[in-house]
């Protein structure tokens, strides 16, 4: 039997692995988590200035092969990373690794027929009506995931128990991941919103307010940002955040025109991947009160950088402080934990002003 | 009179010849950046992103340089050619980030083929925003586009007479604003040059073979510049000895087109990262241990 996995990015593992075992008779190989082995495995196989979503994915890839993977799927995006699959491919063949890797994206498209005929390579016996039921199911469940991680964002810094938002998020994983249908699915959901909300918190209603933009897979993997939003938790901040799987696979191609509509005094055309969203964002976060924006990304991300002086420009004319992270392989924990420190610090006292 | 500003990089040296020849036709004064020196890579880095490609960096050093000496600059954004002939995401956000970065009316046409946005459309617009009409415009284009083409071509047999050359053939391989750049390509072809080795330039190949060639050798590939390098490659790899791939740091596409290639040619190659600290001294001790291989191979 055909041994399916993929790189990891967040929790969406979860509904990544529903839907696999429910369109195709393959056994879903869960990727293991990412850790300093997965990063040094990956950097050892990587060209040396690509940028750093691919050493994560690669590492990823080559530990699922060692859990006994022999078919990968691999996303693609607007930019570079459409081009991930086929130079990871051709680096797992020179490693002596006998392996399919299958690229759902390409040339930044979203062809539902190429992908169709790609799931029937893996398993010939596809069903084209429990494709699209589950799709539409998984969808869904990416929505909701995203809600309430949404509602966990602008929370989770003001929690009295520690540590109970992300008990109860756990227990919705497990409880998502063995849904049976739709109707299921949505109760399961206003339950556990429900839930959420009657968690206790201490909101004081001048809150300093952060918005996170940047580069989709170092915003998305908590992991290569070690853990920003975390960190950005324990010192009380409510944190906003757009980048979402739901966001990137269903609304972009949709917002993209009218985002650029909004911040036509800066750009005329959209500036390739997430980088005129990002443009947007950073007007968006000015106007609605926010007090500070940072921005993340892997480094060497081409799209990101060309926004940069884009995104100072804007948040200078409003005088709203911006942080800039590029992330590598082995950028220091400590020298992150300091600059945010001092961000955070700057904040504050910028409000008592 | 207004002038228009032409910066001597990425852009230029795809459709510089154009500009030169229809702004000529139009009777239309322009001023070309001159060749880059330090003190243009200098004032570049102090403008840009400190991660941005070295191209890319230079660009707006020549940018920087025009500012006081023009009326309007002239900035395409080429899109794609196409689905399948994409460009690095540099040429797409050029526009905006130049327009962001400086104070200056900037003159733009977009080419995207997939809407149908081309070169003729975009030429003929910024005619008509100097003040000329449309007709002169349309004669400008075709103009200059035929004499273009001819260079073009003449450039393109000069090149392909070289792969007969009986000297050592090597081919450069980069995208033509490395190639051409005084700070960036210069350097090593005159080195290659002055050892008695032929240079063979990726870029004057007939793009229409190359870019066929290339998805030979790299299925999937949507990047249009490094398809036709790569096609390049496959063109004339029973004729040449060597291959040298030249990239700017930290180049997008060819991060991983050339890991791509370089793990599946069999022909000897050396690859040659350049940056703005980089010296040629490092870069020519390199490049003669290449050529001493290359000619041990050969005389063996």
């Amino acid at each position: 039997m055909t041994k399916v996995s993929f790189p990891l990015m967040g929790d969406y593992y979860v509904p990544a692995k529903f839907l696999l075992n429910h369109i195709l008779k393959v056994e879903v190989i869960e990727p293991p988590f990412i850790s300093n082995k997965t990063i040094e495995l990956g950097s050892k196989y990587s060209p040396e200035f690509v940028c750093t979503p691919f050493k994560y994915t690669l590492g990823t890839m080559i530990e699922s092969i060692e859990k006994g993977a022999d078919t990968l799927i691999q996303m693609g995006g607007g930019c570079r990373y459409g081009y991930y699959a086929n130079v990871q491919k051709e680096i797992l063949d020179n490693l002596g690794y006998d392996v399919r890797v299958i690229n759902l994206v390409t040339k930044g498209q979203m062809d539902i027929g190429r992908i169709y005929r790609l799931l029937k390579e893996i398993d010939p016996k596809v069903s084209k009506l429990q494709t699209v039921y589950y799709s539409f199911l998984v969808i869904k469940m990416v929505k909701y995931m995203d809600l309430i991680d949404d509602y966990i964002r602008a929370n989770i810094g003001f929690e009295i128990n520690d540590g109970e938002f992300l008990e109860v998020r756990n227990l919705m994983l497990n409880d998502f991941a063995k849904v049976k249908n739709y109707r299921e699915l949505r109760r399961l959901y206003k339950d556990y919103f429900w839930r959420f909300k009657k968690i206790k918190v201490r909101k004081p209603d001048n809150c300093l307010k952060i918005g996170i933009i940047g580069e989709l897979y170092t915003i998305m993997e908590p992991f290569s940002n070690y853990f920003l939003e975390k960190e950005l938790a324990k010192n009380h901040i409510e944190i906003k955040r757009f980048t979402t799987a739901h966001y990137l696979l269903f609304e972009k191609a949709f917002k993209i025109k009218k985002y650029i509509k909004y911040v036509k005094k800066y750009i005329k055309y959209p500036m390739g991947a997430d980088a005129s969203d990002n443009v947007a964002r950073t007007k968006y976060l000015c106007e609605h009160g926010y007090d500070g924006i940072i921005h993340i990304k892997s480094s060497f991300c081409t799209p990101e950088i060309g926004a940069m002086p884009i995104i100072s420009k804007i948040a200078g004319e409003y005088d709203v402080p911006v942080l800039f992270f590029s992330f590598d392989a082995n950028t220091s924990e400590t020298g992150i934990k300091t600059r945010l420190e001092a961000f955070y610090d700057m904040l504050e006292m910028r409000r008592e002003k | 009179m207004d002038k228009v500003g032409i910066a001597r990089g990425l852009f230029y040296y795809y459709y510089g010849d154009i500009w030169k020849f229809f702004l000529d036709y139009l009777k239309v004064p322009y001023i070309v950046s001159p060749n880059t020196n330090k003190e243009i890579m200098m004032k570049g880095i102090k403008k840009s992103n400190d991660e941005m490609c070295l191209a890319f960096k230079t660009y707006l050093g020549h940018l920087c340089y025009l500012e006081d000496k023009c009326t309007y600059f002239l900035v395409p954004r080429i899109d794609n050619y196409g689905l399948d002939n994409q460009t690095c995401t540099n040429f797409i956000a050029a526009y905006d980030i130049v327009y962001n970065l400086f104070d200056k009316k900037v003159l733009n046409y977009n080419i995207n083929l997939n809407k149908n946005e081309t070169l003729k459309k975009g030429l003929v617009n910024i005619g008509m925003e100097l003040g000329k009409s449309k007709k002169e415009c349309l004669d400008a284009y075709k103009y200059a586009l035929n004499k273009a083409r001819e260079k073009k071509s003449r450039e393109i047999t000069i090149n392909l007479n070289k792969l007969n050359s009986t000297k050592t053939k090597i081919l450069l391989i980069s995208h033509p604003y490395n190639i051409y750049d005084d700070l960036i390509g210069k350097d090593i072809i005159k080195y290659l040059e002055k050892n008695d080795v032929e240079v063979i330039f990726s870029d004057k190949f007939d793009e229409k073979i190359t870019n066929k060639l290339g998805t030979s050798l790299a299925p999937e590939l949507y990047f249009k510049y490094s398809k036709e390098n790569v096609g390049a490659i496959m063109y004339a790899k029973d004729k040449i000895d060597g291959v040298i791939f030249l990239s700017a740091f930290p180049c997008g596409p060819d991060s991983l087109v050339n890991e791509l290639v370089m793990r599946k040619i069999k022909i000897p190659y050396i690859n040659i990262v350049l940056d703005d600290t980089a010296s040629f001294t490092g870069t020519e001790t390199r490049l003669e241990s290449f050529i001493d291989m290359l000619r041990r191979v050969t005389n063996d």
